[in-house]
């Protein structure tokens, strides 16, 4: 991530972003320093940067560590095992924003690392006609807040990690797998945020994503599938592995569904299946059907579709030369009744909600975190807003949404967790199938793209099930499905209850310039959406 | 000493670093890089920073067993406790049946891509240069968001069996969008060099205007078959995926464009139009780039794909061993090669068409044809009878590159690009293309 500019050799290696540096599984467990010398740290910045002028400083140090393992049927391909450490600083001088960052986290290094963000903001400030003015957030003093977790990923031996991923690649083999890589993800952010309002807040958050890709190949037809896990990334410990009984949901057909704890070789054998089923496949007839949506798919449309068109930096336009803007303007939402969705829709952010990648205890500005309504009954009510922004919809306080993902990225308005409250109505999904004469059942996360001002959209799947008179009949191929925005939330019909409710997960969501990275969550249960326009994508090349 | 060595501090540390080494084999890479930004929107400032980063890594090898670690302090005490956590964690790790023996001393050729010019940048280079792009906006009544950042750096290697190599580079990427106020106009421009010098903000802001301003007004046309003339920033971001999709492992194993029925692959065929020339040449002085790869392997000219035909996979050393054949590292730069026309003679050329000048959120729908679906936007134009007649709605598309360019009509003169997907520099040259596939309409501008 840090090589762009120096050759394009970097991207062979698999499309992770690994910030920091690769050290030893057990140096990631070795102590840091306690709170009150990070605190002194940071009282340094605080001086430096108000003496050189600023009228605004926060500081985060932070040390983010990062474990990542990589197989390939029967071999290890790598571990990274990747530590950074360092501060930033950012800085408000004469109304304009600066930031600097640098590893020397030393008293030197941290005074000139904060007069060079004052200087930034100084020289930018030449052309900045409105001054940055911040919702006020009184200083919450010394806080501390921690993930939930009962297992710490990082004290697993590596050993195990791999003695799993190697049963995950031996049952898929076994299956009839042609080819299998499988990872783990394991991320803990140990940052420590002091502003000159007078917070100080050490956090510990931790983060996990097992995944996996299974490849079936015909070789004499020159024909290839894959199925990639339908697990979820997960704001928890190393216990999401565990596979409990009663996390599981059974769904049609022997299929599996995984709230808080997914079963990885369980997945991994139903993959095998299923890749195998995709090569002989029926190719879908375009036209209109009724989607029944798994909450492991509808999670990336609940992402793209409602998640970024409502962030406030995009409707104002900080977002316009790279993300785009959005659809949701601020018009729409004043008129209090711009119908989004039909009324069955529901849409809620939070940065609390346990087990999800979003909960934190305050965000990247040291503004407590908190759930709020996006869409009520069908129609916009809010947006998700930060400190500098959040004065434009008539509020006072910041949502607490604001995130860098590394000390040496500046924090901005950073997606919360997104999610579609379950239907009132006692509903399984096998109940849902029952009352669709001309469908298709999706599952997993695909092929994804929406527009810059997120109308129009085309999603892919993993396993797509065709339904016929309220049965399941085969399974179907080159299937994707476009529409836009309004239309489709329009379409939702029916959900099911709490009980079939799970969180699917983004861990490498962009967004920002430079790009950043960030985690978050989105829950639903399964919904259904009437007369959506599905494509074909089969083409010969 | 600074973040940035010379050469000749670079291989004394490097010598360092491999005194302290125990293990059969050793093989070290240092960086140092200084970058810096001026990000804004709405007319004004909104993030900017700075940042500096210099990094080393030991990679130690007993027989098969390798580990790796890293550090970013570079004084004695700290090299030697990596290259021990280095020997640490090779001893623990199992053997790498892939494990491929570290390369011997090696020749590179020169490319030149360290520039003073852009070395030299202060925050108050990047706001004036900033300044000249937002006085044209403000003067029109229109409104920009853009980003600026230079980076200097450079990177170095060295090994136990004696190879050497040290690459500096600088560069410099300007990307930006302007809006009109009421919302229905927007355009884009992205410059890349590694020459700041080269940069003139005024008149890559001159042309983002003049595409605000013109798309004004969009009608919405049919979604259907249209020949189209891709502006090399919307062709790039299509071809890339070819050039990703060339590792030789992938094809050999049936799971890639290049496989074919029967277990072979599509090396040395034809697999799109005869004047498609692409190939990398680090020594190229409009996209200088690094003459050797991260493990030491030197990068020269060389084909990818020659008069239509596959003359290069890439093979890892892993792989080209096991096949007895020669490695192919991926390369540091991608060229292809262009005509003579310009852009408005291919505009003059066509009867009914639509000129795309950007392409967005583009992502792989079928990775066995590279089809691929993403949208127009910033600036997509009707033309008829060897003119623009208006702009026109934005088109979701779903294309294979491999099927585009098996339908050129003209290739025109290459010029530098930066990929909106990858933010990586090309060379590539505007295209006309029939029966490019766009699928449905899109509301946004």
């Amino acid at each position: 991530m840090q090589m762009s500019g120096m050759g394009i050799g970097a991207m062979m290696l698999p499309s992770v972003p690994v910030i920091g540096n690769p050290v030893s599984a057990e140096h990631l467990l070795e102590s840091w320093m306690d709170a009150a010398d990070k605190k002194k740290l940071t009282e340094i910045a605080l001086n430096a940067a108000r003496s050189k002028g600023a009228t605004y400083t926060d500081v985060r140090i932070g040390r983010y560590l990062q474990q990542y393992l990589f197989t390939r049927e029967k071999q290890v391909q790598n571990i990274v095992n990747a530590e950074s450490y360092g501060i930033g600083i950012r800085v408000i001088a004469n109304g304009t924003w600066g930031f600097s960052a640098t590893s020397d986290v030393t008293a030197d290094g941290i005074a000139k690392c904060a007069a060079t963000a004052v200087a930034i903001a100084k020289a930018n400030s030449k052309f900045q006609k409105e001054p940055v003015v911040l919702a006020e957030q009184k200083g919450v003093g010394d806080k501390v807040w921690k993930t939930p977790i009962v297992k710490n990923a990082f004290e697993i031996p590596v050993r195990e990690k791999i003695d799993l991923l190697m049963n995950v690649n031996n049952k898929a083999l076994e299956g009839g797998a042609s080819f299998v890589t499988s990872n783990l993800f394991f991320v803990n952010e140990q940052k420590y945020f002091a502003s000159s309002d007078g917070s100080f807040i050490d956090q510990d958050v931790h983060r996990i994503w097992p995944t996996f890709t299974v490849t079936v190949t015909d070789k004499a037809a020159g024909k290839f599938k894959t199925r990639d896990a339908i697990s979820s990334p997960m704001g928890m410990g190393y216990e999401y592995l565990d596979g409990i009984a009663s996390e599981k949901i059974a769904g049609p057909n022997g299929l599996v569904g995984y709230r808080n704890s997914y079963d990885m070789v369980e997945d991994a054998v139903t993959a095998a299946r299923q890749a195998k089923e995709k090569i002989t496949a029926k190719t879908v007839q375009a036209g209109k059907y009724d989607l029944v949506l798994d909450p492991n798919h509808l999670g990336l449309t609940i992402h793209e579709s409602v998640g970024h068109p409502t962030e406030l930096d995009r409707v104002l336009g900080y977002e316009a030369n790279y993300a785009g803007t959005s659809f949701a303007t601020l018009d729409k939402w004043q008129s209090k009744n711009f119908a989004y969705g039909s009324k069955l829709v529901n849409i809620v952010a939070d940065k609390t909600q346990p087990h999800t990648l979003g909960a934190v205890g305050y965000d990247d500005e040291g503004v407590p975190c908190k759930e709020w309504d996006i869409i009520k009954d069908g129609i916009l009510v809010n947006y998700q807003a930060i400190r500098d922004q959040v004065k434009i919809i008539g509020e006072k306080e910041s949502h607490g949404c604001c995130y860098a993902d590394n000390w040496n990225s500046v924090q901005f308005q950073r997606m919360p967790n997104i999610s579609l409250k379950p239907g009132a109505e006692k509903r399984s999904v096998m109940d849902m199938i029952k009352g669709v004469e001309k469908g298709i059942y999706i599952i997993g996360r695909g092929s994804y793209s929406i527009d810059q001002q997120r109308y129009n959209f085309q999603f892919g799947g993993q396993v797509f099930y065709e339904i016929k008179n309220g049965e399941l009949t085969g399974m179907l191929d080159d299937v994707a499905y476009q529409s836009n925005t309004q239309e489709f939330w329009n379409s939702c019909v029916q959900l099911c209850d709490k009980d079939d409710y799970r969180t699917f997960g983004s861990f490498f969501d962009g967004k920002g310039q430079p790009g950043q990275v960030s985690a978050v969550s989105h829950g639903s249960s399964t919904t259904r959406f009437n007369g959506v326009n599905v494509i074909n994508t089969g083409r010969r090349i | 000493m600074s973040i940035i060595l010379t050469e000749a501090e670079a291989k004394a540390l490097l010598q360092k670093v491999l005194k302290y080494s125990k293990a059969d084999e050793c093989e070290a890479n240092i960086l140092g890089e200084e970058r810096g930004n001026l990000r804004y929107a709405r007319n004004e400032v909104s993030t900017s920073g700075s940042l500096i980063n210099q990094n080393l890594s030991v990679q130690s090898a007993f027989g098969k067993k390798v580990g790796v670690a890293t550090i970013d302090e570079f004084s004695d005490e700290s090299i030697e406790r990596c290259v021990r956590r280095s020997e640490e964690l090779a001893q623990l790790a199992p053997e790498n049946p892939e494990y491929v023996s570290v390369l011997g001393p090696q020749t590179y050729g020169k490319s030149n891509g360290f520039f003073e010019s852009t070395a030299a940048v202060t925050p108050d280079v990047r706001a004036d240069a900033v300044a000249k792009s937002l006085e044209l906006s403000r003067a029109q009544n229109l409104t920009a968001a853009g980003f600026l950042e230079n980076r200097k750096g450079y990177s170095a290697m060295m090994n136990s069996k004696g190879l050497f190599a040290y690459y500096p580079s600088t560069n410099v990427n300007f990307t930006l969008t302007v809006r009109t106020p009421d919302g229905t106009g927007s355009g884009y421009v992205a410059r890349g060099y590694s020459d700041i010098k080269k940069l003139d903000t005024a008149a890559a802001t001159t042309i983002a205007i003049q595409k605000a301003k013109g798309s004004m007004g969009a009608k919405a046309l049919e979604p259907g078959k249209y020949t189209v003339i891709l502006e090399p920033t919307a062709a790039v971001v299509l071809l890339e995926n070819i050039f990703f999709g060339m590792d030789a492992r992938s094809a050999d194993e049936g799971r890639s464009f290049l496989s074919k029925p029967g277990g072979k692959t599509k090396l040395n065929e034809k697999i799109v139009d005869e004047r498609v020339n692409i190939y990398t040449d680090p020594a190229n002085p409009e996209l200088p780039s690094s003459p050797w790869s991260g493990d030491g392997q030197p990068l020269n000219k060389m084909s990818l794909i020659e008069k239509g035909v596959v003359k290069n996979m890439f093979y890892s050393r892993y792989w080209a061993q096991k096949n007895n054949v020669k490695p192919v590292p991926f390369p540091s730069n991608v060229i292809m090669d262009g005509g003579t026309a310009t852009l408005e003679e291919m505009i003059k050329s066509t009867k009914q068409g639509i000129l795309v000048t950007k392409l967005w959120y583009i992502r792989s729908v079928d990775p066995q044809t590279l089809l691929q679906t993403g949208l127009t936007r910033d600036g997509t134009f009707y033309i008829e009878n060897g003119v623009i007649k208006h702009p026109v709605k934005n088109f979701r598309f779903n294309e294979s590159p491999v099927i585009m360019l098996n339908n050129l009509e003209t290739l025109g003169k290459p010029e530098r690009v930066v990929s909106t997907e990858s933010d990586q520099n090309y060379l590539i040259p505007p295209m006309k293309i029939r029966e490019f596939t766009f699928s449905s309409l899109s509301d946004a501008v």
